[in-house]
């Protein structure tokens, strides 16, 4: 019951928060970008498009900043026993995490909301950049620590104080699982904000309105996605590999295969028993899986059986399988999902390849606004699949889930805060949906006079509360 | 000195920049209303902490980060045997950080009422249980032989704590009239002026008392003089403000603050969680330490990276060192409260 509502609470947050990451830092990135185009050329557009971009990663942002303090004190409250086992390890990361990145990306972004008009122009660009350095540092700092968890390494069990130790950090922080995961993940988020500024772009293209920032925008956008659907496939074959590797369970899970097979082939959609384990129909593309989890066409893929044997062999009874269903379509959706906002934009660019001022077609450009759910989507059901496929383990082949849990809190406890931050958060989400899709659809300031150089005059602050 | 005597410290000193900063940023969501009785005012003293409120509220995430990665007992205990009240500053903290946020963006008096009301009721809440909980912290809490928490929330509600509540709450709330009166100008400076008198002297009255219970109930003898320190500054920093030195008086604060944490960790240590139960459950700084490969490494890291933190915070104080007034504050930049009909 306890570990039930422990491990929902812990997907709704967590899920909820990474629905606003990805987003944070890719956008941080192209708005810094967009502000450097500025201050290069002093063209207007540019800087009405880092304003407008600016003040919706700015409402997207400060929903991350305020979900992510649930983050860190989650592990204590609902898995102190997780805590105490791990904290050697896994508490290090996450305290460089807040020294490192989050100061940097809070106080340079506060300087830069609040320093338009108080620093000079090239200083304020670089806060921007340092704030958008902190996000990509933090994601680099969870990642190694989930990664440990994933993976883990430079570390010994010791069973005296029941407890893993830290022997080599380096190890930790040069995790393959690590590296792997920050690619993947960055990749990913470049993606998110691209296709958020290519829908939203989309949407006023074909209203005819701001055109003048909304087809560079669109441009820089379909770009974005493209590299880095491109990356996405690319660190994604490599995580593949070596999760078959580190986490063979987990690959036999994202197929569903039960029998050890080479060549394995994959299966794009299955219609089986609800438990996953019989299949009925499927429609399958041969030998794609033993290419994705061996690198070669005739690989031999484990099955689930052989897997649940050598494990019981290893760690005494008990089942090792992660949730069938779950990891199988998750991994589909992920997938799918993904490659469809990578098509989007090839069809995007291949529209546009004669000349880029070329205008988009109408229905290019609805499929593009219908395709903004589309990284979100692929993100959460990523997430869910990595963390779903770990199972019974919290830390793989060390410390079961059901080991974690918190022993000296009551379920009633964890099921009102369960209740509280759904509410809670789903108020936000009606809040922060209004104010993104009222700001969007407002578009970006009209074109503004050169502020007068006269410094007697008190004005009033650039960009305030 | 070891290690974990150097962590012991350093999560003090986490602790007390949290509150040193994070406490004037609490202290204007407290005052929201009363310095603030229109509009103009109420962004006149949001603006003050605009730029900085968001980096003050890490020095909360490196102090939990922190206590993770020193002492993970203590963290583990802490955090699951506090878990209402920390739920509930959990849910002030995010309730608080979208009020700043999200306030201007619709121009609507019912909007920015609806977020006001949630920005001041969450920073008297968070800063109230802030003080309970380390009023708890360092009188102790029910502590089995596996260091697992065994009472409830209303263990955590006894009159010790209760009086720590207020202290802090009205420390904060002094924390930061004292801060308005030195970045504003206009209405907002007068009121908060007049303001920081009667609080400084409650905050005497009251803190005084916690600090007093808290050195002779907890610490050895010397917690004393930061008692004293404390006591001192805050009737040197009414002094000031009634001098309109509102620069001296902001120091004088902090440096309440500083007492009070460091009364606190003072009479903490050596336990970083003592058992109320059984002495032998209490959490040490040897006992819920990290071990001292981990140890080192962090101390690398900390020693290398918190003067850089400190140097562009401190920066950031200097860029927006100027006073706010009305003047300053532009036309409501937020949409109207209801789409225009396209």
């Amino acid at each position: 019951m306890n570990l039930d509502l422990a491990r929902w609470q812990f997907a709704i947050t967590t899920v909820y928060h990474f629905l606003f990451i990805p987003l944070t830092i890719g956008l941080s990135v192209l708005v810094a970008g967009m502000q450097t185009a500025w201050v290069r050329t002093n063209d207007q557009r540019y800087l009405r498009m880092t304003k407008f971009w600016g003040k919706l990663f700015l409402i997207n942002f400060a929903m991350g900043v305020v979900t992510g303090i649930v983050q860190e004190f989650q592990f204590g409250m609902n898995w102190s026993d997780y805590s105490r086992f791990v904290g050697d390890i896994f508490g290090a990361p996450l305290a460089i995490e807040g020294l490192l990145a989050f100061f940097l990306e809070s106080t340079f972004l506060g300087l830069w909301i609040f320093g338009w008009d108080r620093l000079p122009k090239r200083l304020h660009l670089a806060c921007i950049w340092l704030a958008s350095l902190g996000t990509i540092l933090s994601a680099y700092f969870i990642l190694a620590a989930n990664s440990w968890m994933q993976h883990p390494v430079g570390s010994v069990v010791n069973t005296a104080r029941g407890r893993a130790e830290l022997t080599d950090f380096g190890a930790v922080l040069t995790n393959s699982t690590a590296v792997g995961a920050f690619l993947h993940t960055m990749t990913a988020c470049f993606v998110t904000a691209g296709v958020f500024v290519m829908a939203i772009s989309a949407w006023h293209l074909n209203k005819g309105r701001h055109t003048d920032v909304m087809r560079p925008s669109i441009r820089i956008a379909l770009i974005t996605v493209l590299i880095g659907s491109l990356g996405v496939v690319v660190t994604g074959d490599l995580q593949a590999r070596l999760m078959t590797e580190q986490q063979p369970m987990k690959m036999a899970a994202a197929e569903a295969l039960y029998d050890t097979v080479a060549p394995a082939s994959f299966s794009l959609v299955t219609i089986g028993s609800l438990d996953g384990s019989q299949e009925i129909w499927s429609l399958r593309v041969p030998r794609v899986l033993s290419f994705m989890a061996t690198g070669n066409l005739d690989g031999k893929v484990e099955g689930i059986n052989d897997l649940q044997a050598s494990s019981q062999a290893a760690y005494g009874p008990g089942v090792y399988a992660p949730d069938i269903p779950v990891t199988y379509w998750t991994f589909r959706l992920m997938i799918g999902f993904g490659m469809l906002a990578g098509l989007v934009s090839v069809v995007g660019l291949w529209l546009t390849r004669r000349r880029a001022s070329r205008p988009l077609p109408r229905w290019f450009l609805g499929a593009a606004v219908g395709s903004l759910f589309l990284p979100f989507a692929a993100n959460s059901a990523g997430w869910i699949f990595t963390e779903v496929g770990r199972q019974p383990w919290v830390v793989f082949g060390t410390l079961r889930t059901a080991d974690g849990v918190s022993p000296s809190v009551g379920w009633v406890s964890v099921l009102i805060s369960l209740v509280v931050f759904t509410l809670l958060y789903g108020a936000l989400a009606v809040v922060d949906g209004i104010l993104m899709v009222r700001y969007a659809k407002a578009g970006p300031p009209p074109p503004t006079p050169p502020a007068p150089t006269d410094e007697t005059e008190p004005r009033p602050l650039a960009m305030a509360y | 000195m070891a290690l974990t005597d150097i962590w012991f410290l350093l999560i003090a000193l986490l602790w007390t920049g949290y509150f040193v900063l994070e406490g004037f940023d609490f202290g204007v969501g407290i005052l929201l209303p009363v310095v603030g009785r229109t509009e103009k005012d109420r962004r006149v003293a949001i603006n003050t902490i605009g730029p900085v409120w968001d980096g003050n509220e890490v020095w909360l995430i490196v102090a939990g980060g922190a206590t993770f990665a020193a002492f993970p007992e203590w963290y583990a205990s802490l955090f699951s045997g506090f878990y209402m009240a920390l739920l509930l500053i959990l849910v002030a903290l995010i309730v608080r950080g979208v009020a700043f946020e999200f306030r201007g963006k619709i121009d609507s008096d019912r909007w920015r009422r609806n977020w006001d009301l949630g920005l001041v009721v969450c920073s008297v809440l968070a800063a109230f249980l802030w003080g309970v909980a380390f009023a708890n912290i360092v009188a102790g809490v029910p502590l089995d032989a596996r260091h697992e928490f065994t009472g409830t929330l209303f263990t955590l509600l006894n009159p010790y704590a209760l009086l720590g509540g207020l202290a802090m709450l009205l420390l904060f709330a002094l924390h930061g009239a004292v801060f308005l009166s030195l970045k504003t100008t206009g209405t907002v400076r007068a009121r908060s002026r007049a303001l920081a008198h009667g609080l400084g002297l409650a905050t005497v009255v009251v803190g005084g008392a916690f600090l007093i219970w808290t050195s002779l109930a907890h610490g050895p003898a010397w917690t004393l003089l930061p008692v004293l320190v404390t006591a001192a500054a805050l009737v040197a920093a009414i002094l000031a403000i009634g001098r309109a030195r509102e620069g001296w008086a902001f120091l004088l604060t902090a440096t309440a603050i500083v007492g009070v944490t460091v009364t606190l960790f003072g009479s903490l240590y050596p336990d970083v969680l003592p058992s109320s139960t059984a002495a032998a459950n209490s959490l040490t700084t040897v006992n819920a330490a990290s071990t001292p490969y981990t140890l080192t490494i962090m101390t690398w890291v900390a020693v290398v990276f918190t003067p850089i933190v400190v140097a562009y915070q401190a920066w950031t104080f200097w860029v927006f060192r100027r006073r706010i007034g009305a003047l300053d504050i532009p036309a409501s930049t937020g949409l109207p409260a209801r789409a225009p009909s396209a």
